[in-house]
């Protein structure tokens, strides 16, 4: 599940390494569930599960679940290999302040991957 | 210790281009029938080294890899820093037809890849008699801009990393990791705003959707290939081509991406070889 994401990015030196400078509230829908994602300096330090009230982020990535699920599946199909992939099809809407998301965009594509060792399919 | 040299030479022509004066980066390898390759945007000849390096290639080829001006070893034209650097479909088709001159070579086999497959559409609707034949690797007639193009030039994104970020994806999934990660290194080495130039020619200015369907095949035989794990120029935009252009041949190569020549030379090869082996046969035959 989503709170793999934790320690599996965590438990990965050089990913932590890569985003030592980011520092962010990112929110992961999954479908119509909510998730609030914390970074501090490259590790994720909370993954919280919705629904909320106000939840404050820096920017949302959101998608129907049977999509993350072919993401998150051990041999992706073409089209659901990547973040960049699913926004070229449209089904991934990334919203909100995107330059953190940008400027720290493998971070990100390899953080999510990192759910599909862990057999996080929703 | 021993140490080994690749047959690849590597030289720097000087050549004026849309009225400056440019210095271009070749590297070439192998005798025979001229097969002249395009890069992709925002990378350099270097995707191509697996082909120069292949005995069964340079055995009967004279393969040739130059890099874009702005790209690679090839700097920008003097004045580069006062503008913003924007290809077009003109300047990039004035770009491979001066270079085949200037080098007098004889109907080259053109194999470009991305902006390259592209351009060889142009060039096959355009200039069909300047080649023998023309090979689109992941050729489409358009592509929509999926993401903000602004985020690959900016102060407070870095243009190497988001570039490579941006491209990762479009590796095939069965890659070897040290030609996956050499792939992304050239995207990761582009100049500011150079990879962000070339896809104007891409996403915007070199739209060729109302005009592919004109592409004769009789006067230059157009094949094309494409990976399937490419969701920028994906398989139906390349099957879309084909079906428009009588003639042409497409193939979609299993588990391979955006960059077959350069992440994966060795499955690439397997789809290659038997489509330059049917040119070499169609030349044979046509000389007899």
């Amino acid at each position: 599940m989503i709170e793999a994401l934790g320690p599996q990015v965590n438990g990965d030196a050089a990913l932590v390494r890569r985003g030592r400078y980011l520092t962010t509230t990112f929110l992961l829908e999954v479908g119509s569930t909510a998730w609030l994602i914390a970074i501090f300096e490259g590790k994720v330090v909370s993954v919280t599960r919705g629904p909320f009230v106000m939840p404050s982020s820096c920017f949302a990535l959101r998608a129907p679940e049977e999509e993350w699920a072919k993401f998150w599946s051990p041999r992706p199909p073409p089209g659901s290999n990547d973040l960049m992939a699913l926004i070229k099809r449209r089904v991934l809407k990334a919203e909100g302040d995107l330059q953190v998301f940008m400027a720290n965009l493998r971070y990100f594509k390899e953080a999510l991957a990192k759910l599909r060792s862990a057999g996080a399919a929703p | 210790m021993t140490s080994i040299f690749e047959p690849i030479i590597g030289r720097y022509m000087h050549l004026d281009l849309f009225g400056r004066k440019h210095r271009i980066y070749v590297e070439e390898a192998g005798e025979g029938t001229p097969l002249l390759c395009l890069h992709t945007a925002g990378a350099d000849g270097r995707q191509y080294r697996a082909l120069l390096n292949e005995a069964r290639i340079t055995r009967r080829h004279r393969v040739i890899a130059f890099d874009m001006p702005w790209h690679g070893k090839s700097s920008p034209p003097a004045g580069w820093h006062e503008e913003e650097y924007q290809l077009t479909s003109a300047q990039y088709t004035t770009m491979i037809l001066e270079i085949v001159a200037a080098m007098e070579l004889d109907r080259p086999i053109l194999i470009g890849c991305s902006i390259g497959g592209r351009i060889a559409l142009h060039l096959a609707l355009e200039h069909p008699e300047a080649f023998r034949a023309i090979i689109g690797l992941q050729a489409g007639a358009h592509v929509d801009p999926y993401y903000d193009l602004n985020f690959l030039h900016r102060p407070d994104v870095h243009g190497g990393e988001v570039s490579a970020a941006i491209v990762s994806g479009l590796v095939g999934p069965d890659a070897p990791d040290h030609a996956r990660w050499e792939t992304l290194w050239h995207y990761m080495q582009g100049g500011p705003g150079v990879f962000k130039g070339d896809l104007y020619f891409y996403k915007l200015d070199g739209d060729i959707r109302d005009r592919v369907a004109r592409i004769d095949t009789k006067r230059c035989p157009l094949f094309l290939l494409s990976g399937e794990y490419d969701y920028s120029c994906t398989p139906e935009e390349t099957l879309a081509v084909a079906s428009s252009v009588p003639g042409s041949e497409a193939t979609i190569m299993k588990g391979l991406g955006h960059f077959p020549m350069s992440e994966n030379p060795d499955e690439f090869l397997k789809y290659l070889l038997p489509v330059l082996e049917k040119i070499g046969r169609a030349t044979a035959a046509s000389a007899a």
